[in-house]
């Protein structure tokens, strides 16, 4: 195990330490949207250890940007999927989400009753 | 103990489980979830074999099962959306079948004559 | 910096294997339909590691794809609209633990076969080696699909292809020509929106990477197409675009086309090599990449058309979760 490892192996560590966290938070909170609060910041920052502590085991350039770039990709996910979930626990509460859904969705959303599929801009 | 048997043993556990779920659980859906647990065991044990001819050669794998297996997981995949489509058309055909005052505001008449609905319901309902 | 020994993997694969076969119990024996759906998709994915440590990385590709990703989509739609229907009630105790002591008497006897198994087991990697460079491929698991076991991909090809066929003939005789409707789940969120205008693009990069490195790296056509066909999933979820009607001459083009052109080049292999899907050597390598890029576009759609489900009329198909017909589809 050289320097190389020993950084992948301290970091895989930490992130992987803040997803047990996440999970202890998934456990303890009292209710959905706090869990799912937990979760994603704690899942967020996980990740990014994690690929950081794979950085040296990645060749320069290509496989070191394709890393960042599963980086960026889950955190756009992981951002969109929790405001996906937390829409569906307010409905499920029974009330609308905070700010609504707003214009651009309605707009959306009527171009898609209207069935003009890609009328929406 | 090698990986290949850790993970052959995996795939027998998951065939006895699937097993056990395709035969008592709850709903159609259920059931057709263990029948997937129970190819996806049967395909571990699959890797396992490959995994074996690749110690002995000193590769990874052997690729001929590793080809067999990815057949066989595009051919379950479909027919899983085949028993699902059939599962949500027999739903829907119970609901048109059933009395009139349980579905408000359901647009098909029950005039489905023309459908063959299988039978009976328990007809879709075995994988 | 002291050397210290790296740790064996195969202490990894122990708590693996429980967790695969903890998470397969749980999901058995789970209360609630929709529960046991979504952890069958972390399933998937911790299974998906398992084929990586067991040193078949295309079929971890494969099955994250399509047993993680599309399998998912498909079995959480089927849930919206079946609901948790209990049709089957649940035997006494005793037949309960006898059915539970078969099956595993089945499990035990498996496990005997494969702990049992030869010390010496008989494997063609040597001769698929020996081989592979008349295809000029250096994946060798392409190598046997495309060209060692061709007949067998040729037909799980026409299988995908007649599964699509199957699937649409459940839709009811008057929903012929309308859309199919399995997808249709009323107004997307906004953040759905977002991201299926974000990552079609990328979604198509990645596919069509995994298709074209597969000739020589894990990849191949497979888990491209999965790709392709999760983006479009996307779109049609988002109601940025609609699945296309059965009647559609281009859908039923981009069907047939994978396995037509295996099946001509395979035909012309009769007269060009001298056997069925046989490649004359000058022109191996071209014509396996045009057979995998025509697979590649009919596995897309094809797998984007079993998760859109069967052609069925607005308010034909309920959401089980609210109980009644859903409201946001119009003809």
């Amino acid at each position: 195990m050289d320097l190389a490892d020993g950084f992948t192996a301290i970091f895989v560590s930490l992130g992987a330490f803040f997803f047990f966290a996440g999970w202890v938070g998934l456990v303890r909170f009292p209710d959905s949207l706090s869990r799912l609060h937990a979760l994603s910041k704690a899942d967020n920052l996980g990740l990014g250890l994690v690929i950081i502590g794979l950085m040296p085991q990645a060749s320069w350039p290509f496989g070191m940007l394709k890393l960042v770039a599963l980086w960026l990709l889950g955190v756009l996910i992981g951002g969109a999927t929790a405001q996906m979930l937390a829409g569906a626990i307010h409905l499920d509460d029974g009330r609308e989400p905070p700010g609504g859904n707003g214009d651009f969705a309605r707009r959306t959303s009527e171009a898609g009753r209207n069935n003009e599929p890609g009328a929406a801009h | 103990m090698t990986e290949a048997q850790i993970y052959g043993i995996c795939g027998a556990g998951l065939v006895g489980i699937g097993l056990y779920g395709a035969i008592l659980g709850r709903s159609a859906l259920r059931r057709l979830l263990a029948f997937n647990l129970m190819g996806s065991g049967v395909f571990l044990v699959f890797g396992a074999i490959a995994r074996r001819g690749g110690i002995v050669d000193g590769t990874l794998s052997d690729p001929v099962p590793q080809a067999l297996v990815i057949t066989g997981l595009v051919v379950a995949f479909a027919a899983t959306a085949l028993a699902v489509a059939l599962l949500i058309r027999l739903a829907a055909v119970d609901r048109e079948e059933a009395p009139p005052s349980a579905e408000p505001g359901s647009a098909d008449a029950p005039s489905v004559a023309t459908t063959p609905s299988a039978g009976s319901p328990s007809a879709g309902t075995s994988p | 910096m002291p050397e210290i020994p790296l740790p064996d993997p195969r202490w990894a694969d122990l708590p693996l294997a429980f967790a695969v076969l903890g998470l397969a119990l749980w999901l058995t024996l789970t209360r609630g339909d929709r529960a046991a759906v979504i952890g069958f998709t972390g399933y998937g994915l911790l299974v998906a590691v398992a084929w990586v440590r067991l040193g078949s990385v295309d079929v971890a590709l494969t099955e994250a794809a399509l047993g993680g990703g599309l399998m998912g989509v498909l079995l959480l739609t089927a849930v919206a609209r079946l609901g948790s229907d209990i049709d089957q009630p649940r035997p006494s105790l005793p037949g309960d633990l006898l059915i539970g002591l078969l099956c595993l008497g089945v499990a035990a006897g498996l496990a005997v076969v494969v702990l049992g198994l030869p010390s010496s087991p008989p494997s063609l990697v040597a001769a698929v080696e020996d081989h592979q460079a008349a295809t000029e491929l250096g994946n060798p698991v392409a190598a046997v699909l495309i060209a060692f076991r061709a007949v067998d991909t040729l037909l799980e090809s026409v299988v995908l292809a007649l599964a699509v066929i199957v699937l649409w003939s459940f839709g009811a005789d008057r929903a012929w020509e309308a859309r199919p409707r399995a997808l249709d789940f009323g107004e997307p969120s906004p953040a759905l929106v977002l991201l299926a205008r974000l990552l079609p693009p990328v979604g198509l990069i990645v596919g069509v990477h995994l298709f074209w490195t597969g000739a020589d790296h894990p990849g191949g056509p497979f888990q491209g197409g999965a790709v392709l066909a999760a983006m479009a999933l996307l779109v049609w979820l988002a109601r940025l675009g609609r699945p296309p009607p059965v009647t559609d001459g281009f859908t039923r083009l981009g069907i047939v086309v994978g396995p037509l052109m295996f099946l001509l080049i395979g035909l012309a292999g009769v007269v060009l090599a001298g056997a069925f899907l046989g490649y004359p050597d000058a022109f191996t390598k071209p014509l396996i990449l045009l057979i995998e890029a025509a697979k590649t576009l009919s596995v897309a759609v094809a797998l984007a058309l079993l998760v859109a489900g069967p052609p069925a009329l607005s308010g034909a198909l309920s959401m089980r979760r609210t109980g009644s017909t859903e409201t946001g589809a119009k003809a």
